[in-house]
């Protein structure tokens, strides 16, 4: 019962094969039973997951569900959700029960989808491999002395173990991508503005995204459906109406130009992904699509501009976390800058400190135009690299990572190592574009994933290939065969 | 050493927009500590500000009066600061691209002349929170009622060598944005408010001086008195071989005296950067040119039209659109009184604003409306009453009277202008008082001209009050020059 997708779920509820509550039970009891090893979870809200089954069990009955009515999903704890802890991984938020649901949370809730809880992340999703957790790592399902990745490591875990169908994420430089890869899952990071921000905990505004994490594209299709649309409560949502994304999904692939940007492919790269990668295109040659080495000539700003942006951003939007009025307060403050200093010293991890610094210190006074506004210009070039190889191709491919997930303390203590992990990601944030990771081989036992990058808005294409890879290749359901619990 | 005092003046002002800038909530002033804070308000984990368009609007208009430029792309910028009283950790306003830019007003100065003073920008912005010292034990209260207020910082050139016309610049800001109905201007309330950077340099020299920030001037008196205190403190300060320290001070205006809040060696790096949660705004030519259509009239073109259309000196005019409320009063008056354009002008800026002024009223609390005062004028104008016996009526009309008409009516003071009956009060007073006909008949003409009033007075007297001045001046006359 636990290894079925969404599309699954939703076909056994609507031919009476198991109910909403049934299915909820069994992966509430998985939770209680796996998680303990796994710590995919930081919160599970059994009553309130249940009270949804019943209801969208009463629905069915009535004839008044919809198709995903009663199909239980995991919300990175990003998400805020109303009653419920919001804490975004960190012991500022260990306190903060929101007031208020996310569009994201909302859009789920309407569409009947079941909560079962809120995942584990790095502390407010900053972070490449779950560590940075106030709540402790999450263990790899595919081997419990490796990382998840990060930052939406416990919904990837969730997902692969099959302790949740389906999982929301958010990604900022790779945070669906580089854990879909290392948990042998499906994840898409859609365009920016694609799905409403409102709710969802701010790291980088301008790079951060929420998106859904699935067993295979179908299901990723199926949950865009819900998620995605025009916000007026975020003004850097899209109006562009939205589609549906199951509609495409058979399309043939045949006169597709697929680009493989050849600075993707260099020293950095691992062998046997490179491989995996390679095995991987040859699948889409013979699906009648062709392969097209392309130029991303400022490929290697992505990563220093982010690490520019992503700060600078972050740094103001943490501000808010200040042990006035809501989150952690330091014990018997002496007066206000004790209180700030000593609730934020305490509040926040080492990471987000880290990044909290690198992005006051971009910002500040004469260090501005050096950094900040070189960063800008930087992400100009990525950008218009992009659009300028999307006059060529259609999707453009590679590895999601440089590597398969890495083990546990390992590059914790180095962060520019950790950055690096997110190299072939990074770029797509900054352009603002859309991009699938897919499983796309297994080496030395640890998935390995494939990253399609499509142009603005161009989800549906993407999921179409996706799909199509994963109708002709078994490598989604190798890798949640050895993962499941 | 003469010194010369150079100003310049940033004025908040808040926008009478219904809801806030970035949220729905309301901006009423005066409601419960935060109960007009929405998630928003509050800086939540996750909520995002939305754009109050409303808000654009009233800035352009603002632009528009201020013969500014009007950006057709401007942005929010982040302003980086912990306070309690600002609950996001940033203020967003508008650094690096402002919606308004390089305008300008005439101000009127005392000796009836004008001074341009040039307007560096007006930008968008929210408004912070308030924190409440008082009543809470050692602790701060923070009401979030304000937090979120759409704010135009105006931002002039320093270019205001006086407190007088700092005060002027001000008082036409204020009308303006009166006028343009985007503000109540209500200083006590905060709606307006207005910090003034001052320095001084020894006259001829051309490199400004170090300057002050004063802080928190709260009424237009104030800001004379802040500017006043702190150029005298400027000065007295440099004579006596120190110097001016680059700091933000506060005007107390029990002590009259500024004080240091914080020097600029302390003050915040506020890392501005541009807003990531708001797209740019971008306007075009037509949106502009809608909003120049909707331009109400404006003070200065009012008065030009005061001028030409009701003969009214200048000063006369000024002081009329001071408001548009005191502008349209005077029109109402004027209709009503039959087109006694001058006379009422003198009764509104002398009588009237006198006796509102002594009561702190505004003309929106006159207690004699236009239609009245237009009907005592009429009535003067008519010689049905004298100046003087106005005055009664006026008083009457203060204290409720339903009308000057009734008021002569009930109280008989219709001016007496039948030449027999003054004649014979002339002639009862010439015989009344024979020792000092004697000594004006002596006199020499200048003599005569200060003895002449005795009688006047007399007669009048006399006539309690009724009769008309300039006959009882002629007959009285004819009967003491010529014996």
């Amino acid at each position: 019962m636990h290894s079925k997708t969404l599309a699954d779920i939703a076909r056994g509820l609507e031919n009476k094969e198991f109910s909403s509550v049934e299915i909820t039970e069994n992966y509430l009891q998985r939770i209680k039973q796996f998680d303990p090893e796994i710590n995919s979870f930081i919160t599970t809200t059994a009553d309130q997951a249940l009270a949804q089954a019943k209801q969208a069990d009463k629905k069915r009955a009535e004839n008044n569900a919809t198709l995903l009515s009663g199909v239980p999903i995991a919300h990175k704890d990003i998400f805020c959700t109303e009653g419920v802890k919001t804490s975004c991984a960190s012991k500022m938020l260990d306190n903060f029960i929101s007031p208020y649901n996310a569009t994201v949370i909302e859009k789920c809730e309407s569409a009947g989808l079941v909560m079962l809880g809120k995942t584990n992340m790095d502390e407010f999703a900053m972070g490449s491999s779950n560590e940075t957790s106030y709540y402790g790592p999450v263990k790899n399902p595919h081997n419990s002395n490796c990382v998840p990745g990060g930052s939406s490591g416990g919904s990837a875990a969730a997902v692969a173990a099959g302790l949740a169908p389906a999982a929301t994420g958010t990604d900022t430089g790779g945070s669906i991508r580089q854990p879909a890869a290392f948990c042998g899952i499906t994840g898409l990071k859609p365009t920016y503005g694609r799905i409403s921000r409102w709710g969802m905990i701010a790291f980088a505004s301008s790079l951060d995204q929420a998106g859904p994490m699935t067993q295979n594209a179908e299901d990723a299709a199926l949950l865009m459906n819900v998620m995605s649309g025009f916000d007026p409560k975020d003004s850097t949502s899209s109006e562009k109406p939205t589609e549906d994304y199951t509609a495409n999904l058979n399309a043939s692939l045949q006169g597709k130009k697929i680009g493989l940007p050849k600075q993707f492919f260099t020293q950095g790269l691992n062998a046997d992904i490179e491989q995996s990668v390679r095995d991987a295109l040859s699948v889409y040659e013979k699906l009648g699509a062709t392969l097209v080495e392309i130029d991303l000539p400022n490929a290697d700003l992505a990563t220093p501009a982010y690490y520019v942006i992503a700060p600078a951003e972050c740094s103001s939007n943490l501000s808010r976390f200040d042990g006035v009025r809501f989150g952690h307060r330091c014990e018997n403050p002496v007066d206000l800058e004790d209180l700030y200093k000593r609730s934020r010293a305490e509040g926040f991890g080492e990471e987000v400190k880290r990044r909290i610094l690198i992005g006051t210190y971009v910002l500040s006074a004469g260090f501005y135009d050096a950094y900040y506004l070189q960063a800008q210009k930087a992400r100009r070039l990525i950008k218009d690299d992009y659009l300028k190889a999307f006059e060529q191709v259609d999707i453009i491919a590679g590895p999601t990572t440089p590597s398969t997930a890495f083990a546990l303390n390992n590059q914790h203590k180095d962060p520019v190592t950790m950055y690096l992990n997110d190299i072939y990601t990074i770029a797509v944030n900054l352009a603002g574009l859309p991009a699938l990771s897919i499983p796309c081989g297994i080496s030395n036992d640890m998935p390995v994933g494939l990253q399609l990058i499509g142009n603005y808005f161009a989800e549906s294409e993407l999921l179409n290939a996706g799909h199509q890879f994963q109708q002709n290749t078994d490598w989604h359901k190798q890798a949640l065969a050895k993962s499941m619990r | 050493m003469n010194w010369e005092t150079v100003i310049g003046l940033e004025v908040h002002v808040q926008l009478a927009t219904k809801s806030k800038i970035f949220s729905g909530s309301s901006t009423a002033f005066g409601a419960e500590a935060n109960t007009q804070a929405s998630l928003i308000d509050l800086g939540m984990p996750g909520t995002l500000p939305v754009f109050n368009e409303e808000a654009l609007r009233m800035a352009v208009k603002f632009g528009l009066a201020t013969h500014s430029s009007i950006s057709h792309r401007s942005a929010f910028d982040r302003k980086n600061y912990f306070y309690p009283d600002s609950p996001k950790g940033y203020q967003t306003t508008q650094l690096h691209e402002a919606i308004v830019n390089n305008g300008y007003v005439d101000v009127p100065l005392e000796d009836g002349g004008h001074k341009r003073i040039n307007i560096l920008r007006a930008h968008l912005e929210e408004d912070a929170g308030k924190s409440l010292h008082e009543d809470f034990h050692g602790f701060t209260g923070i009401d979030l009622n304000r937090a979120g207020t759409p704010l135009i910082e105006v931002v002039s050139e320093p270019e205001m060598s006086n407190a007088k016309e700092a005060v002027a610049y001000l008082r036409v800001i204020h009308s303006i944005i009166r006028y343009l109905e985007i503000s109540d201007g209500n200083m006590a309330e905060g709606s307006m408010r207005c910090d003034a950077n001052v320095s001084v340099r020894p006259v001829g020299q051309k490199e400004l001086g170090t300057r002050t920030e004063l802080k928190n001037i709260n009424s237009f008196r104030f800001v004379e008195r802040a500017i006043n205190t702190e150029v005298e403190r400027q000065i007295d300060l440099i004579e006596s071989g120190g110097k001016v320290i680059q700091a933000t001070r506060l005007y107390d205006s029990n002590k009259n005296e500024t004080r240091p809040m914080r020097s600029k060696e302390e003050a915040n790096d506020y890392r501005y950067f541009p807003c990531p949660d708001l797209l740019p705004i971008e306007i075009d030519e037509s949106y502009v040119q809608t909003i120049r259509e909707s331009l109400p009239e404006l003070p200065w073109e009012k008065a030009a039209r005061f001028q030409g259309d009701y003969q009214l000196s200048e000063y006369d005019a000024q002081i009329l659109v001071t408001s548009h409320e005191l502008a349209n009063y005077f029109e109402a008056c004027v209709k009503a009184s039959q087109a006694e354009a001058k006379l009422c002008a003198n009764w509104i800026s002398g009588a009237l604003l006198g006796a509102l002024n002594k009561e702190n009223l505004d003309i929106g609390q006159s207690p004699i409306n236009p239609e009245q005062l237009g009907g005592l004028i009429a009535r003067i104008a008519d010689n049905t009453i004298s100046g003087k016996i106005a005055k009664t009526v006026f008083e009457a009309l203060w204290e409720g009277a339903k009308n000057a008409d009734e008021v002569i009516e009930k109280q008989g003071l219709k001016q007496v202008t039948d030449s027999g009956a003054i004649q014979s009060l002339v002639e009862d007073v010439i015989a009344q008082n024979p020792e000092q006909v004697a000594n004006y008949r002596a006199a020499d003409e200048t003599k005569r001209k200060k003895m002449f009033g005795f009688f006047v007075g007399q007669i009048m007297k006399a006539s309690k009050g009724k009769a008309n001045p300039k006959q009882v001046n002629q007959l009285l006359v004819e009967v003491l020059d010529k014996p």
